[in-house]
């Protein structure tokens, strides 16, 4: 059997559900651990950035007005359509981040698995974090955990599929929508994600993929004024202070970097760093003392 | 008709005001360390009430270190002890609250119906509240055993002294954190009361510091290396320069800034209860309260019957003297603010909206502003977006109820809203669309210290009060 040509993909961005390119026409190229190159990927602009800012703010009404179980039924449509492509994304991975296949399938399995863990939180967060307020008079209080809008996400840098999902699920699971810069050295996995999302039911724009330099996109973003959230996850110190400076004017809420062990229980933290306590009152009225006693 | 209301003074004798006070650092009152001093006048009359000590950033420091000291014991105390201290400080509070309200009334300018009825009942239920979460913190749903985060410094506004200082230090202290606090330069009285208050209940030195001082001394507590946690209830302008400041290190930040809340009345609502829930809305406490209900938004359909029963029911208030128990508005707080709302005030008129307010009568020394309210006021209006704490109501009408909605979330603040409504569907669909961290229903300006308080968007973040509330004092 001759030696086939195969065809190489194209890496593009993932924006409002399509797959453009930059649009400064800009593009870097990408190696593995060795550096063998293995794609041209799309160095994004902070035009870029800011488009896709209007793709995730349009999508938010009709995310976060979504029904919690379509919600959950939508996250565990990913996790359906990876596990479709567990091959493609163990040896992106294992190219990505110089690992053996046997631990690239870890990563995969497990960024598969949180797709599925944080599914099932979407209905159930809400009766976790949320409830009825016994106040001192006759009013019916509840307070509901709601979604904080536009989250702008530096992805971790080493781990470059496992990380990125721990940090868009939780986001998108609470019915926010995210725009998410990947991995600057290993973008790849990233940008197949968004073949994913775009066939599992994810709407346009809620979840937003660029590639290319935090440090050049990203402080456009911390100080934009429609992005209501910023997590820092892959940003080195030096920046991540920049970018929470920035953040300030606008009183984004902030995830701070810090050191996270990918692979373990990721708990609700970052579920709820992106979710609002909206609490409401109204009157209960009173039947008098003439009640039930039974 | 109006009728005439013989004077019904609240009497001073209930409170002995000392002609100065220190800073309370590690249990013992002392003296700012340059020895600066500040004035602290009534500002219904302008009368000097008392002397107080400016700290320095070497008190600050002072401060600090002494609530570091006292955390190790503190924090290793049974959650069960820390309780008794809190539901101690809580029944002093009650026994001494007649006290605090007419001293709060006279430092503040709030009406004393208000300090009595709300202000310090919601003090004591708050830390008889967040006693009992003390031994129970570890069934709160933040791990079997949350830790707490520290040494607290917290920095709180003049429009609600106490109440503020209750809504800081009951959390953290139950969650076992010790605290720095100051309070406002206009208002510093109740916190040294309550410095008092801490003696009374034997609270160990150095669980809670006050320090009195200016934005210097602010700056100085939330710029302090030995701090873990910045509380912060105040400006906007001033919560972003703490987030700034707070950049890049791991100190915690739980903010609740400014409001521009929309009070909204659908054409079904009752219209009675609904003008009552404006006037709360927006001239308790003068207007100046965070969550204010400062912009209304009504259906043009009712319109002129709302705004000629508001205009009716705004000519009954009565504005004057703070300690007479018939008042219902009193005096702004400081010259400064006054300032700032006359200013604001006046930009609406010259802006192009209309300006009315009843014919009353303000008193000759002391600082005063009428209720008022605008009409004519369109949404890029300077009194439809800058918040102005103080009675300055904005009115803005609307059709359907999307469009209420955009109106209402048309904002960098997220802070409270109003529905007035009968119809439970759509007060229910309109609460659900509304990008605000209260919503008060067919009611306004409902607080309860188990009720979750603070703001969307620039509003802040964090929450105060509920179960939510420990969440700003523990390692999670």
């Amino acid at each position: 059997m001759s030696d086939r040509l195969s065809v190489f993909k194209t890496y593009k961005l993932f924006v409002g559900g399509k797959f453009p390119r930059s649009e400064s026409g800009r593009v870097y190229e990408v190696t593995d651990s060795k550096g063998k190159w293995l794609a041209n990927a799309p160095l994004s602009s902070r035009k870029d950035a800011r488009d896709a800012v209007v793709a995730a703010r349009k999508a938010f009404g009709g995310w976060s007005g979504a029904t919690a179980y379509n919600r959950g039924q939508i996250l565990y449509r990913v996790a359906e359509m990876l596990e479709g492509r567990r091959e493609q994304f163990v040896a992106e991975v294992a190219e990505a981040e110089g690992l053996s296949k046997s631990k690239a399938a870890a990563q995969v399995d497990a960024a598969i698995d949180r797709w599925v863990w944080y599914a099932g939180w979407t209905d159930k967060i809400t009766q976790v974090v949320g409830g009825t307020n016994p106040v001192a008079g006759p009013f019916f209080n509840v307070s509901s955990p709601a979604p904080t809008g536009v989250v702008a996400v530096v992805a971790p840098q080493e781990s470059s599929l496992l990380g990125l999902v721990s940090v868009i699920a939780p986001v998108i699971a609470g019915g926010n929508t995210v725009l998410v810069v990947a991995s600057e050295k290993a973008p790849l996995p990233a940008l197949s994600l968004g073949e994913v999302l775009a066939t599992s039911d994810v709407p346009g724009g809620v979840v937003n993929i660029l590639s290319g330099k935090a440090a050049e996109i990203f402080p456009s973003l911390a100080a934009h004024q429609d992005v209501n959230a910023i997590d820092l996850a892959g940003a080195d110190a030096e920046l991540a202070k920049a970018l929470e400076v920035a953040a300030a004017d606008n009183l984004k809420r902030v995830v701070r970097p810090q050191a996270v062990d990918w692979a373990a229980d990721p708990g609700t933290g970052r579920l709820t760093a992106f979710l609002e306590t909206k609490t409401v009152w109204h009157p209960t009225g009173s039947l008098g003392a003439g009640g039930s006693s039974y | 008709m109006a009728f005439e209301y013989a004077p019904a003074p609240e009497s001073r004798a209930v409170v002995d005001i000392a002609p100065s006070y220190g800073l309370f650092i590690d249990g013992e009152f002392r003296e700012a360390s340059d020895g600066k001093v500040f004035k602290t006048v009534s500002p219904s009359t302008e009368e000097v009430l008392s002397e107080v000590a400016q700290a320095s950033a070497e008190d600050v420091d002072a401060a600090v270190k002494a609530a570091r000291k006292a955390f190790e014991k503190w924090s290793a105390l049974p959650g069960s002890e820390r309780a008794k201290y809190l539901f101690r400080i809580a029944r002093i509070i009650q026994e001494r609250s007649r006290e605090l309200a007419v001293l709060e009334t006279l430092d503040n300018g709030k009406p004393i119906k208000e300090t009595r009825d709300a202000d310090l009942p919601l003090v004591a239920a708050h830390f008889f509240y967040y006693a009992g979460w003390a031994d129970k913190l570890g069934h709160a749903g933040f791990g079997p055993d949350p830790k707490p985060l520290g040494v607290a410094g917290q920095v709180i506004p003049w429009n609600f002294p106490l109440l503020m200082l209750a809504w800081k230090i009951a959390p953290a202290l139950a969650a076992g954190n010790t605290v720095v606090l100051k309070p406002a330069e206009t208002t510093p009285l109740s916190a040294l009361f309550f410095a008092d208050i801490c003696r009374q209940a034997g609270l160990p030195k150095g669980v809670v510091n006050i320090l009195t001082g200016d934005g210097t001394t602010g700056a100085a507590l939330v710029g302090h290396d030995g701090i873990d946690k910045v509380a912060f209830t105040g400006s906007t302008a001033v919560g972003k320069q703490i987030a700034r400041t707070l950049a890049g290190t791991d100190k915690r930040l739980t903010l609740e800034l400014g409001g521009k809340g929309a009070n909204i009345v659908f054409d079904d609502a009752p219209i009675d209860q609904a003008v009552e829930g404006i006037v709360n809305g927006i001239f308790f406490n003068q207007g100046q309260v965070c969550c204010a209900g400062s912009r209304l938004l009504v259906q043009e359909s009712i319109q002129d019957e709302l705004l000629d029963a508001l205009k009716r029911r705004m000519s009954t208030l009565r504005v004057g003297d703070p300690l007479d128990k018939n008042t219902d508005v009193g005096a702004i707080n400081s010259a400064e603010q006054l300032a700032r709302i006359t200013a604001l005030a006046d930009s609406g008129e010259a802006e192009g909206a209309e300006r009315w307010a009843p014919a009353c009568e303000l008193p000759g020394a002391g600082y005063w502003f009428a209720p008022t309210l605008f009409t004519n006021v369109t949404q890029a209006h300077r009194i439809a977006r800058e918040e102005i704490f103080g009675p300055v109501l904005s009115v803005l009408s609307f059709r359907t109820p999307a469009e209420a909605v955009a109106k209402a979330n048309n904002s960098q603040y997220g802070l409270s809203a109003g529905i007035w409504t009968e119809k439970g569907s759509r007060m229910l669909a309109v609460a659900d669309k509304l990008r605000a961290g209260v919503v008060w229903a067919n009611t306004f300006n409902k607080f309860d210290p188990t009720s979750p308080f603070g703001g969307f968007k620039e509003s802040g973040f964090g929450r105060e009060g509920g179960r939510h509330g420990l969440e700003a004092y523990l390692d999670v």
